[in-house]
């Protein structure tokens, strides 16, 4: 019998537990003291800096830097959560190759960016280490806000409302707080189980009350929530997943990659969780990339990412991809899935089309490729799923399949506030859900107190 | 290939590098192994007189502070002279001198300010067969509070007394150690020459605390939650000793004393430009307790290459060739102007030349134009001040571009003169001298 990665099919236990701890260590392990030192001394403090301008939560990173120079890391710190209440994971999570450190004036002059995500993760990590709370819940307002959603965007608008002193009540679908920095993030980039520290840091100050297992349209509607509230944040995230649109997709071992991500995240043994010998994932952004690495470091002896348009058209960033390039991950491009090959109900390999062009058009240029796959994940987006609106009496308005907000995150609907992933016009990111509950408390909290004044 | 061996006062020794009077020269075990690595001479750690060594504390001796990645800036020590015995230090003098004859050994000598005493001291320095004396009248703390080191330093009759001292009582050339801790420097070197010395060295250490403990309080470097200043060095003085270097250089008075160059020498750039201010060689401490003696080696080929690359032949061709540019504030030409200019192929748009001009300066450089971010010198406004240069973390990004002569300056609206004009005759100075008719 084959063993270890060349076990045939789906299957755990391909590694041996020493793999299994060194492949899911910390990405990018913390800066130690002098570290920090040495690289806050590398920002040179620039006047209306390109990286806080960078940052869609606007944090004063030139300031945070030389708090950190300075040996006030508790300063520093305090200088991130006043912009970024989740700053310790957007640390850990942001692509900031893509945002902060991209424009960094230390890229532009010689490709070597200060190292702004690890500076803040040091800052916030020394802050969370001491419990240090910066912020205090004033007198109560007495009034309510319901948030629907645990996830970035409702925990920022939470935190925000719990420091003007409303009561907020949060319901969260799925057992655990956190959304996606608990569900939904590689398992490397968020050891030590930092996503419920955070949600307790958070949550600290108190007024905030998490309910777990509350999914709106199955256990309330959003009715209710209009009805017993002073006002509502929808922070619910993506729900659906898209479909191949493949013949055969339907065959056991083709999976969506956000399940099995969140899966991984949840084991406590990694060696109990299986995977293909052979694995194929089709998508182009972060999802796919999480998905393909992390079967190469549970022991995949071969992972191949197929997306339908170039690297450049790629959601997932340059350093995404070179990750997982680093994991020994494959990436093909201009390949979209056709048909899923099955044998006895189960994957056995997976038929593309190659594509091409055609002026502004992707096209099928009609040659195919077949891949032998035992297991193939579906990681090409997600999607809002409005059913769970419906019973809300008024319905939402939409645009573009998500729910539709002005700038201040207010909805179609009065006293309904949304953020995150589930409204139009964002870029599925958790610092952009942050900036987005946090803007959203603060209009809900004009709009509750006649312009801030209570 | 440039010849940098080293002619001072009569000390030869094959190449301008000297360990300065200090910790790495207390004993033979380190001056040989200076000399090993390249030295061209030591001057030993100072002797006191004949009897009890001194005692030195038993806590810390060093403070220090530094860049971010603990890069030794400045160093401050509290260390007094040679805590061993006289006739040890001598018989070792002696021996390495024997064996390594090429090489410079100059011993720094202390004792206190009365005749007898340097009468003693003399003879047997001399019998040692070292090349010179140096005389410590600059180290500031612990000797000078009884009545020597910096106590006679200070006070330039004390100086000429002493010097004249010895060099009637001794045949060795005399090098008086001048200390910093005072207001002019020009008035100790006088009165050394007046004694007859035959070269001054400058500068001894600068009175300093590094650091304050936050936590008790108490100065750095900490002796049982107490502290007291100490001798300040390395590179962060380095600017404070040329400027008191030249000054001796370019004195009526001084000028053509030989002068031994020293405070925070590091690189072969330091020593060259303590040279071309007028020092005849140059003193080094701090930079080979920091990284060891091996650094004379960079010196040496650095020194080198660059005499080779500018076609100087000796070290006579660079000695003081810098002093006459060295001139006081009244004599530059008022008429001179420059202007900012930023590079925009070398600028990485960081901001702070704006900043720094918009906060502090004259609100010459643009941050933003045609709403785009953009940093560029308002010449109207640019007073050619050189801070934008200093803060840009580029080097050579941004330039002084002097204007030529007949542009118009567009801050002022008048051409550029051609005449020289400085402010002893200009017009707001109501000293102006009126030029002749």
């Amino acid at each position: 019998m084959p063993e270890g990665q060349f076990k045939q099919g789906i299957a755990g236990g391909r590694l041996s537990p020493e793999q299994y701890a060194d492949n899911f260590a910390d990405l990018h392990p913390p800066l130690d003291h002098h570290e920090a030192l040495v690289e806050s001394d590398r920002c040179y403090f620039c006047y209306d800096a390109p990286c806080m301008n960078a940052c869609p939560t606007s944090i004063d990173i030139p300031l945070f830097i030389r708090q950190i120079s300075t040996g006030n890391p508790i300063g520093s710190a305090k200088t991130i959560f006043d912009q970024n209440i989740l700053g310790g994971m957007c640390a850990r999570v942001c692509p900031t190759e893509t945002l902060c450190e991209e424009v960094c004036v230390r890229e532009v002059a010689e490709g070597k960016p200060v190292q702004i995500g690890r500076l803040q993760r040091y800052a916030t990590d020394v802050a969370m280490a001491e419990n240090k709370q910066f912020y205090k819940r004033p007198e109560p307002t007495g009034k309510t806000v319901a948030v629907v959603g645990a996830g970035p965007a409702g925990l920022a608008a939470a935190h925000r409302l719990a420091r003007y002193g409303h009561e907020v009540t949060i319901l969260e679908a799925r057992p655990k707080a956190g959304g996606l920095n608990e569900y939904g993030i590689a398992a490397y980039k968020s050891v030590d189980n930092f996503a419920q520290a955070e949600v307790d840091y958070v949550t600290s100050i108190g007024g905030i009350d998490i309910q777990n297992g509350k999914a709106l349209g199955r256990d309330y509607q959003l009715s209710d929530l209009t009805r017993n509230y002073d006002a509502v944040f929808l922070g619910m995230g993506l729900a659906g997943v898209n479909a191949l649109r493949a013949d055969g997709e339907e065959a056991q071992g083709v999976t969506n990659a956000v399940e099995f991500i969140a899966e991984l995240r949840q084991a406590s043994d990694l060696a109990s969780l299986p995977v293909g010998r052979r694995v194929v994932v089709i998508g182009g952004g972060m999802t796919a990339i999480d998905a393909a690495v992390q079967s190469k470091l549970l022991g995949a002896e071969e992972v191949t990412i197929c997306y339908r348009r170039g690297p450049e058209h790629m959601n997932a960033s340059e350093f995404e991809q070179d990750l997982a390039a680093a994991n020994g991950v494959i990436i093909r491009h201009w390949l979209q899935p056709k048909r899923v090959i099955a044998d006895g109900g189960k994957v056995s390999a997976i038929e593309l089309e190659y594509t091409a062009m055609d002026g502004d058009r992707l096209v099928g240029t009609g040659e195919r490729l077949t891949l032998t796959a035992d297991q193939v994940f579906k990681a090409i987006g997600q999607s809002f799923v409005p059913a769970a609106l419906n019973g809300s009496g008024a319905l939402l308005d939409l645009e573009a399949g998500r729910i539709k907000v002005d700038a201040e995150g207010r909805t179609s609907l009065p006293n309904v506030w949304a953020g995150g992933d589930c409204i139009f016009g964002g870029d599925d990111l958790t610092v952009s859900a942050v900036a987005q509950g946090r803007d959203a408390a603060e209009s809900i909290h004009r709009a509750l107190t006649s312009n801030g004044r209570a | 290939m440039a010849d940098i061996r080293n002619n001072f006062v009569g000390i030869k020794s094959p190449n301008p590098f000297w360990l300065a009077s200090a910790p790495p020269t207390d004993k033979a075990y380190n001056v040989i192994r200076a000399f090993k690595a390249g030295w061209g001479g030591v001057v030993w750690k100072t002797l006191g007189e004949e009897g009890p060594p001194v005692v030195n504390v038993n806590g810390p001796r060093y403070g220090a502070i530094w860049g971010a990645d603990r890069r030794l800036l400045g160093l401050n020590n509290i260390e007094l002279i040679t805590d061993r015995d006289l006739q040890v230090n001598l018989r070792e003098i002696k021996q390495v001198k024997m064996d390594w004859p090429d090489r410079a050994i100059v011993v720094s000598l202390m004792v206190p300010c009365e005749e007898h005493a340097w009468k003693a001291i003399l003879p047997v320095v001399e019998e040692t067969g070292a090349d010179g004396i140096e005389l410590n009248f600059g180290c500031p703390h612990g000797m000078s509070e009884r009545g020597m080191g910096a106590a006679v330093g200070q006070v330039p009759e004390y100086i000429e007394m002493v010097v004249r001292w010895c060099k009637a009582n001794t045949r060795m050339p005399v090098i008086t150690k001048l200390t910093p801790n005072i207001t002019d420097i020009r008035k100790p070197a006088r009165a050394a020459l007046s004694g007859g010395t035959d070269a001054v060295s400058l500068i001894n250490t600068i009175n300093s605390i590094t650091g304050v403990n936050l936590d008790n309080f108490a100065p750095e470097p900490t002796i049982d939650g107490k502290g007291s200043h100490g001798g300040y060095c390395g590179p962060a003085v380095k600017p404070i000793a040329m400027n008191m270097v030249a000054e001796i250089a370019r004195d009526p008075e001084t000028h053509g004393l030989p002068i031994s160059g020293i405070g925070g020498i590091t690189t072969w750039r330091d020593a060259a430009e303590f040279m071309a201010l007028g020092a005849g060689n140059v003193q080094v401490c701090t930079a080979a307790m920091t990284y060891g003696f091996k650094i004379v080696q960079e010196m040496i080929a650095g020194l080198e290459n660059w005499m080779d690359e500018k076609g100087h032949a000796s070290l006579d061709d660079i000695v003081g060739r810098a002093t006459p540019n060295v001139t006081d504030w009244q004599y530059l030409n008022l008429n001179y102007i420059a202007k900012a200019h930023i590079d925009q192929d070398a600028c990485i748009k960081c901001g702070r030349c704006h900043i720094a001009c918009e906060d502090t300066s004259h609100q010459a450089i643009t941050s933003m134009v045609d709403g785009v971010r953009h940093f560029e010198v308002i010449e109207a406004e640019c007073v050619g001040c050189n801070l934008c240069v200093n803060v840009c973390p580029v080097e050579n990004c941004i330039t002084m571009e002097p204007l030529a002569v007949g542009v118009m300056d567009q801050r002022t609206g008048k051409p550029v003169s051609p005449i020289y004009a400085n402010w002893t005759t200009h017009p707001n100075n109501p000293m102006a001298k009126v030029a002749a008719e």
